[in-house]
């Protein structure tokens, strides 16, 4: 229940929409409650033999007395649950705002799919205790007290005993609606299993029907199935008690009236009149009795999904400016040098590098060569802070990263990475993507340069190409060409490309090396590859092996040296020689 | 929970198609039984509220009028009575519906499951894994809300309805028609109300769905945004989609606000022409202030049944959409055929032949090019090439996993496309370079729950693999649960779950495709005492990624760009200087220095 308390500011930026709807909602049960007393008035007079006219007036009053309440009640829908989707936007407003300063870190640790679980099951819970829970128990409360002060009026012992069993009802729904969520969390995780199981068993056909386990799968998939259908069923016993219960309630608390109440008329106690009230007044409170139960669940739920929405929006930004930062840094020349520099990825996980030292002077083309999991990526992501150094130091311009504004850090570097990431949006504004506003002659020019003029003049639409979903998918070559045009199109003085050429051809490749060299003449740039052929022209060569550098020098130096590197460049010779081969 | 939100899933569209109803029906057929038992138990059930308030009229008529204190309490009694029959009824009602829509979707789920287990690897290759898991769980889902809520539930309602009018008109013919004469408006209400309702409903879930996949987007792709700064203006655009998705929910808001307040404001013009009508007859002594109860009563229990109505056109819409994928699904014939009469095989010797072999995944796009050798019963035989040379469609061909385009492959001499692909299955084991393991325990990925296999083979099995060390070091041994597809276990002690699987199955054709993840000297010397076990006393092919097997294969087949360029031994390859000499050089002769280092 706490956890509802974050709630309280979105609460207070709508109180006066909120404050109108509770006036609404007295309005209205005020208009609900009169309309079975001009019942009650119509049914006494008809026994004393009144005339028409008066029936024709009270038929009037009960039209514009209901017309006046449902009035009342369009309101408290357009205040109220108006308010709750406004609140949910705002929550979800500044849950996006808050995951977006997050660091990679958590991405890296949080999966997609549970993220957005927080941002639709969640907040969706949240929103149904904002909206509906607030609306109907505000509600209740009102109407259950109009209600029951009229009837009491009319007759105190009608009312005692018509009411009695409603209590009852509120603790049904309660209990039973407690029983079914906990059956359905039952019936949840069986859901889950037999998803788990049709994922696992279809990503593994393979084996499946190389041993042909056809059957057992089916068997198994059968007897979870079976499960899953008993749990349903658990469920169901349950859940087909709610509505005869409701009818059971209810009937009794109308059938004591009736029969109470029809003893007091023969007596000559009380009009038919009131048993009539009486009965439209049970009918009025059955559903907020059913509501009361609704709502406690709700309630609970809510506060469930605000609790973890909470923690998440209680997540430290890891990375960000802090009081080292010196803010008349604006601008970046190039010079990149690691000091001492040690990673891993949390203290539990072993390092990825250690003492790693190496200094790339301004304007100089460095590249950075070794095995799969060597910590080549690692080591370029720390450039633009994608993560911060478990020890030691990285240096740019001389000064430590960590005192350059972040901002204008991430401005100067141009990062393609490795895994080639683009947005559903057209080709331009993807290209543009870094820029304040898409300026098509920087698109084309960083597009030529990366080689991708060609391929975009082939498509129909050009520059204007959808990508993604409801547009074309790119070749992994064409993608890695438009991240590149995307990081070139900043402008920036370091250019850092993380294997961004392994699913494009050699020829192509070739190409836009070229094109690069007079590109990055001014500019730092640090080039990630396995291919020889990529690296062999740049100044300086560092090969990472083993959480260290080691051996480093150029193309012709380390060929020379007989090591790693040379060993390496002897097998790509081969392979090109195969590749030839017809 | 990776959702994908592409269109095919989104269109929703009639609510009814006589089609797809009556081959969903088809599923009802085995419950008939329940099923005429609901519709009869529902007319029943339906003629009890209206009842009751006949039952009223009696009491006030009859007893309160005619001063009975007696007959007033048998009336209550019987109202009592009434409604006990009607919850108690109304329960197994609901329980037995229910666990017919239970079962049906039963039977649907496991006919589905078993036909997508039979499909051939062409429909996985093309069709996402997630989708094809949306058609066994998601799909039946919302097929199951239409069996156990949507139809039988119209049933009663529509009984419902019945048996008021039918009260209605019994006590008062000329009062039913005054007062039903708002009912057009209801429904004309109800229907314009479901129409707005599932236009706004369209708009919502489409402004979600844009919602959602730009989060699922930019969470993805997240670092993207940081490193070009773009936080400011990535969340402008958030707050715009998100801003679209208020204002559309916002919207429908105001349907639900006019709707119900209207449906009210119905029902009160409903109960003054009781009072304006009835109360007219009732001076003129043409009716009794009974009917006029009762008549008060029976309106209130109308009203609801036809509200509910749209909420049971939404059910049979998702329905309807899921059923028609369902269905497209279990009309997938994407089968690798078997013929009509298999060749028997009792045993096999192990003879394998390709003659001629061609063969394309798609189309004319051939990754085998006339591809024939031979291997002789017991031989191993190692498969060499570069990437993309076709070693691994050449094993998919074998197990017919794909059939051919040209030529023809025997075993024994016989065509396997005669026999039956089942059995030719049982002869060959695969272990496949990444091994698969499914969720269970050690012991059931090894026999892959085949109860020839006991567990002294399984055992018997894992020892002579080398398995059995680190199995019998875990807290459970052979029972210790597989968690994540074997997350807690090592490369190589995977590597050796999946020796120790194939072992156990005990085949005359082995084919092996070998790991190339570098495990540590330990391991990779049990890996290789394991292969060697592995490949005695049977025909064996391996896609030989270890110095080791090249050595000691009996035959190496070079496949190079779809086609065989060269067979041979070992040194008799190197001799050629040849492209196996080449690829040697590449993959091979490091093992070879670190070896003797």
């Amino acid at each position: 229940m706490k956890s509802l308390l974050t709630l309280k500011k979105y609460f207070i930026r709508y109180k006066s929409k909120l404050l109108w709807g509770v006036l609404f909602i007295l309005l209205s049960n005020l208009g609900t409650v009169y309309v079975p007393l001009f019942l009650k008035d119509s049914i006494n007079a008809l026994q004393k033999n009144v005339g028409y006219a008066a029936l024709v007036r009270y038929g009037i009053l009960i039209v514009a007395t209901s017309f006046l309440s449902g009035f009342f009640r369009f309101l408290i829908r357009e205040t109220i649950i108006v308010v709750s989707r406004e609140i949910e936007y705002d929550l979800r407003q500044d849950f996006w705002s808050h995951i977006q300063r997050l660091s990679l870190r958590y991405f890296q640790n949080n999966s997609t799919g549970n993220i957005m679980a927080h941002a639709t099951n969640d907040l969706n819970a949240v929103r149904t205790f904002v909206g509906p829970a607030v609306m109907y128990s505000t509600d209740t409360f009102v109407r259950l007290v109009m209600v029951i002060v009229i009837m009491v009026s009319l007759s105190i012992p009608l009312t005692i005993y018509s009411l009695l069993p409603l209590p009852v009802l509120s603790y049904l729904v309660y209990k039973l609606g407690k029983k079914i969520h906990i059956k359905y969390t039952y019936i949840q995780e069986k859901f889950s299993e037999l998803t788990t199981k049709a994922q696992e068993s279809f990503s593994g056909i393979r084996v499946i029907k190389s041993y042909v386990r056809e059957d057992n799968e089916i068997n198994e998939f059968q007897k979870l199935s079976h499960d899953y259908l008993l749990k349903n069923m658990d469920m169901v016993k349950i859940e087909s008690m709610f509505q005869p219960a409701l009818y059971l309630v209810t009937g009794i608390s109308i059938i004591l009236v009736i029969w109470l109440g029809g003893i007091q008329v023969i007596n000559g106690t009380m009009d038919l009149g009131e048993i009539s009230a009486f009965v439209i007044y049970l009918g009025l409170l059955i559903w907020p009795m059913i509501a009361i139960g609704w709502v406690v669940n709700l309630i609970q739920q809510a506060s469930a999904s605000m609790k973890r929405l909470n923690k998440m929006l209680s997540e430290k930004y890891e990375i960000q400016d802090s009081s080292i930062t010196d803010h008349s840094i604006d601008n970046v020349k190039g010079t990149i040098e690691f000091k001492n520099v040690s990673f891993r990825y949390s203290p539990e996980l072993p390092y990825v590098f250690k003492n790693i030292n190496l200094k790339i002077p301004a304007g100089m083309t460095a590249a950075i060569i070794g095995q799969t999991g060597a910590g080549k990526t690692t080591l370029v992501d720390l450039v633009p802070r994608l993560y911060d150094v478990t020890e030691g130091e990285v240096l740019i311009d001389g000064r430590n990263i960590k005192e350059i504004p972040l901002k204008t850090l991430r401005k100067h570097i141009g990062l393609v990475p490795q895994e080639t990431f683009l947005f559903s949006d057209t080709l331009a504004n993807n290209i543009a993507y870094g820029l304040k506003e898409t300026n098509m002659k920087t698109v084309a020019s960083s597009a030529e340069i990366a080689q991708l003029t060609k391929d975009i003049e082939s498509f129909p639409l050009g520059y204007e190409t959808m990508l993604g979903e409801r547009g074309i998918t790119l070749s992994g070559g064409q993608k890695q060409r438009t991240c590149l045009a995307r990081a070139l199109a900043i402008d920036p003085a370091i250019l850092i490309l993380d294997d961004s050429f392994s699913a494009v051809d050699t020829r192509t490749e070739e190409g836009i090396l070229k094109n690069l060299r007079t590109f990055m003449k001014e500019r730092t740039s640090i080039i990630i590859s396995h291919r020889i052929s990529t690296v062999k022209d740049a100044d300086l060569i560092f090969v990472l092996s083993e959480g260290r550098i080691a051996e480093q020098g150029t193309h012709e130096e380390l060929v020379r040296k007989q090591g790693i590197y040379s060993g390496l460049h002897y097998k790509q010779l081969l392979e090109k020689e195969l590749e030839e081969l017809s | 929970m990776a959702q994908d939100y592409k269109a095919d899933d989104e269109v929703l569209g009639k609510a009814y198609d006589s089609k797809l109803m009556k081959r969903l029906l088809g599923y009802v057929k085995p419950y008939k039984k329940y099923m005429a038992f609901a519709i009869v138990l529902n007319i029943i059930v339906a003629a009890f509220g209206p009842l009751r308030a006949v039952l009223t009229k009696v009491a006030i008529d009859d007893n309160i009028k005619g001063k009975d204190y007696h007959g007033l309490l048998m009336v209550t009694l019987a109202m009592i009575g009434t409604l006990v029959f009607q919850a108690v009824m109304q329960y197994y009602l609901t329980y037995y519906t229910q666990l017919m829509g239970q079962r049906i979707i039963y039977d649907l789920r496991v006919k589905l499951f078993a036909h997508i287990e039979k499909l051939a690897l062409k429909y996985f290759d093309k069709t996402p894994i997630g989708r094809i898991v949306t058609r066994v769980t998601n799909d039946i889902e919302s097929l199951n809300e239409m069996f156990s809520s949507g139809i039988v539930n119209v049933f009663s309602d529509i009984f419902i309805v019945i048996w008021i009018l039918g009260f209605m008109f019994f006590m008062d013919w000329k009062l039913s028609l005054v007062t039903l004469s708002v009912f057009p408006f209801l429904i004309y209400g109800t229907f314009l109300f479901r129409k707005k309702v599932r236009d706004s409903y369209r708009d919502v879930r489409f402004h979600l769905a844009r919602l959602n996949s730009y989060m699922q987007e930019h969470v993805t792709g997240m670092g993207v945004v940081q490193i070009f700064n773009k936080e400011n203006e990535e969340l402008k655009r958030f707050s715009s989609i998100n801003a679209d998705y208020r204002k559309v929910n916002i919207d429908s808001i105001f349907y639900y606000a006019v709707f119900y307040p209207a449906v009210e404001f119905l029902s009160s013009i409903a109960l003054a022409l009781i009072i304006w009508y009835g109360g007219g007859e009732i001076i003129h002594n043409t009716m009794t202030i009974g009917v006029l109860f009762a008549f008060i009563q029976l309106i209130d229990q109308f009203f609801r049944p036809i509200r509910d109505l749209s909420d049971k056109y939404n059910i049979m819409q998702t329905a309807m959409a899921s059923s028609e994928r369902v269905f497209k699904l279990l009309d997938n014939n994407t089968f690798v055929k078997n013929p009509e009469v298999p060749v028997e095989l009792k045993k096999v010797e192990g003879k394998i032949e390709f003659r001629n072999v061609w063969f394309a995944y798609n189309g004319d796009d051939y990754v085998l090019k006339d591809i024939s050798f031979n291997i002789t019963p017991g031989q191993t035989v190692a498969i060499v090439g570069a990437t993309g040379a076709g070693k691994t469609s050449l094993i998919n061909i074998l197990t017919r996993f794909y059939d051919i385009n040209k030529g023809k492959i025997c075993l024994d001499g016989i065509d396997i496309k005669d026999m039956d692909k089942r059995e030719l299955r049982k002869f060959i084991s695969i272990v496949l370079q990444d091994v698969f393991l499914f969720s269970g325990t050690i012991k059931s990925n090894i026999s892959l729950n085949s109860p020839e296999i006991t567990d002294e083979k399984i055992i018997e099995a894992a020892k002579s693999v080398g398995a059995h060390k680190f199995i019998s070091q875990l807290p459970k041994e052979y029972d210790e649960e597989v968690k994540e597809k074997g997350a807690t276990l090592s490369v190589g002690q995977k590597q050796l779950l999946s020796f120790a699987r194939a072992l156990a199955y005990n085949p005359q054709i082995l084919i092996l495709d070998e790991a190339t993840s570098s495990v540590d000297t330990e391991t990779e010397i049990l890996i290789q005492r394991a292969i060697e076990k592995l490949l005695v006393d049977r025909t064996a092919i391996v896609i030989a990624h270890r110095l080791s097997t090249i050595q000691n294969a009996d035959q190496i087949i070079v496949m190079h760009k779809g086609e065989v360029r060269e067979i041979g031994k070992h040194q008799e390859l190197l001799a050629k200087r040849g492209i196996y000499y080449k690829l040697y050089q590449l993959q091979y002769k490091d093992q070879e220095v670190t070896r003797t280092a």
